[in-house]
């Protein structure tokens, strides 16, 4: 499978200012909206989170997966099983903890679906994805090997106190929308930096001819292994702080429809850039806001009807916007730019 | 679990994996010979059970119905072939994942601004509501041998169409190059057309017949639609005789596993697909 190589991996200045611009905004953002936005713009930036982990594999190694919401739920319901209803459990070893179950699912899973290519890896990672969800769908509770772990099958499972980091209280929401802010700028920090070194590089190289990468000796196999489990990793991180922050997990978190919200969200901001990814979240979940919040018209709830809108909107940007927002952007501000 | 029980078991297996060939078949049929990963195809199933529901309400019958059903499944294929499809058969797969996620949320809501949210059951037709007794105490309902039965019957006559017709010849030529099929003076647009039809009409007939025992209930395609992609991946993308055989084997696997270990029930068949993928990473039957 071929995909648009991204013109965009090195991002223009004119981006840059934009970019700029949006972190001023989410730093800005408790202090000028009301809380319940803020809330919104804190489940954006997980989100963004989540969309950004999915883009390693699909905008720069060319691995289109739909079932990295499974990496997501892991990351919440690990945190959902190690929470108990006395009190908080701490951020210091239950994080790294989900992030680890998340990765060690990903290798797993990566095992599997790595030897497989373009249309086939697509069905596989959402097959894989099922099977989770399944697990936690059918089962309110599962005893493995003397261990009994609460599900909370299809209700899902409430998490009621947020984890514990010590000297912040994460309990206060402004705290914690910013340490999701904190989350947001250092993951994307980690994965500019890695789409530069020589593991990116290899990446990159793997998704425009993986035939060549192969025949210049490098052992794909393992990169693309490696490129998985560190989605996976991050994706779960992304789920550990959606559970603390809504304070509820359900499977839905882990099925088909949410890991194709990622994919959308990654399409629609612009592939290969991370900076895409965290757009298209924001834009995406936003989109999905008013299309739940719009009126009744005639007799007719057309807010009800969210995912007709939400559907055609899909359907018109594939069709219309393949670069997504940011190469709209782009185009936009290059021709201003230019004389 | 005694002979009659396990007679009763194997016979639903069969049930289900020629049903989810009827729906396989179509998917892979697509994608085989246009390139197309369909996601909605499990819209169509949905589409199918809804049309036996309201049009049985209306006509009186669920013959009748399913005829009628027929028709228009294949109307609707056509029209949303020319609309829409044509125009990604060149694109790349991501684009046609996209593209038929947002028709996945299309059709559900236009099913529930249609016919709602509720579930319906459809009743059995008069002439086959009798059971088949096995033992003393057990019996094999009527309807579901007949459903098998029609089953074989469309998977039969999709062999012949594809194998021995004129028509079949074309489309055979189609998947292997279209390029050289088309300087051969095959107009291969009308076979895209009528091959993409074909997959609708398999994936509402069976959603028809599969309504008075599965009932009609919203999700039921994309429940479906996952079931549908195990089979084609075990079975190897683009090969019908790959499709039947996976579909069969899911069906035990489901079925059995539904009966022998409750808990684990819902990822058996993933396990398999994983086992299947480990020893072939094509599927069985990769052409």
């Amino acid at each position: 499978m071929s995909l648009a190589q991204s013109r965009l991996e090195v991002l223009p200045r004119s981006l840059q200012v934009l970019l700029a611009l949006g972190l001023v905004a989410l730093v800005a953002c408790p202090f000028v909206t009301t809380d319940f936005y803020a809330q919104m713009v804190a489940r954006m930036m997980i989100l963004a989170i989540f969309a950004m982990s999915l883009d390693l594999l699909q905008g720069v190694t060319g691995l289109v997966s739909l079932g990295h919401a499974a990496f997501f739920g892991l990351g919440g319901y690990a945190l959902s099983l190690v929470s108990s209803d006395a009190g908080a459990v701490s951020l210091w070893w239950t994080l790294p903890l989900a992030v680890a179950v998340a990765a060690l699912f990903a290798l797993v899973i990566g095992f599997f679906v790595v030897r497989t290519h373009g249309i086939y890896f697509i069905m596989v990672t959402m097959a894989f994805a099922q099977m989770l969800f399944y697990l936690v769908f059918d089962n309110k509770d599962l005893r493995i090997a003397g261990l009994s772990l609460r599900l909370g099958g299809s209700d899902g499972i409430y998490i009621n106190f947020k984890p514990d980091a010590g000297l912040v209280d994460l309990e206060n929401k402004t705290v914690f929308y910013y340490f999701t802010l904190a989350c947001l700028l250092a993951v994307y920090a980690f994965l500019r930096r890695l789409l530069w070194s020589p593991f990116g590089r290899v990446l990159a190289g793997i998704r425009v001819n993986e035939h060549r990468m192969r025949a210049l000796g490098y052992g794909t196999f393992g990169y693309k292994l490696a490129a998985f489990t560190l989605a996976g990793a991050l994706a779960g991180l992304a789920g550990y702080l959606w559970g603390a922050q809504t304070g509820f997990m359900n499977p839905e978190l882990l099925g088909f429809h949410m890991s194709a919200h990622a994919i959308m969200m990654v399409i629609l901001g612009g592939m290969g850039n991370f900076a895409g990814a965290i757009a298209g979240a924001f834009a995406f979940e936003y989109l999905l806001h008013v299309f739940k919040d719009l009126p009744t018209i005639g007799g007719f709830n057309t807010g009800k009807h969210w995912q007709l809108w939400i559907g055609l909107f899909i359907v018109v940007v594939v069709a219309f916007a393949p670069r997504g927002l940011l190469g709209v952007a782009e185009r936009l501000l290059r021709r201003r730019e230019a004389p | 679990m005694d002979f009659a029980n396990f007679l009763i078991q194997l016979l639903n297996s069969v049930q289900y994996g020629l049903l989810l060939f009827m729906l396989a078949a179509g998917l892979t049929l697509i994608f085989g010979i246009m390139g197309v990963v369909n996601l909605a195809h499990g819209s169509f199933y949905m589409l199918g059970a809804y049309l036996a529901w309201s049009l049985s309400a209306r006509l009186g019958s669920l013959t009748l119905a399913l005829l009628a059903g027929a028709v228009i499944a294949v109307a609707f294929g056509l029209l949303l072939e020319h609309l829409l499809f044509r125009h990604f058969y060149q694109r790349d797969h991501l684009d046609q994942v996209l593209l038929t996620f947002g028709l996945i949320y299309v059709f559900e809501e236009l099913r529930s601004i249609l016919w709602g949210d509720d579930v319906h059951g459809v009743d059995i037709p008069q002439a086959l509501a009798a059971s088949l007794p096995l033992t003393d105490n057990l019996s094999y309902p009527v309807y579901r041998l007949v459903m098998s039965g029609v089953c074989v019957a469309l998977a039969l006559g999709l062999y012949l169409l594809i194998s021995k017709t004129r028509l079949g010849m074309k489309i055979r030529a189609g998947a292997f190059n279209h390029a050289m099929a088309e300087a051969l003076g095959i107009n291969i647009k009308r076979i895209h057309a009528v091959v993409f039809a074909l997959g609708v009409a398999l994936a509402a007939i069976a959603g028809m017949i599969a309504a008075p025992v599965s009932s009609v209930y919203p999700n039921m395609g994309s429940q479906v639609l996952i079931m549908c992609f195990v089979v084609v991946v075990i079975g190897g993308i683009g090969s019908v005789r790959g499709a039947l055989i996976a579909a069969l084997l899911v069906g035990t696997v489901d079925t059995f596993g539904k009966v022998l270990l409750p808990q684990v029930a819902g990822m058996l068949v993933y396990m398999l697909m994983a086992v299947v993928l480990l020893w072939k990473p094509e599927g069985l039957f990769k052409q």
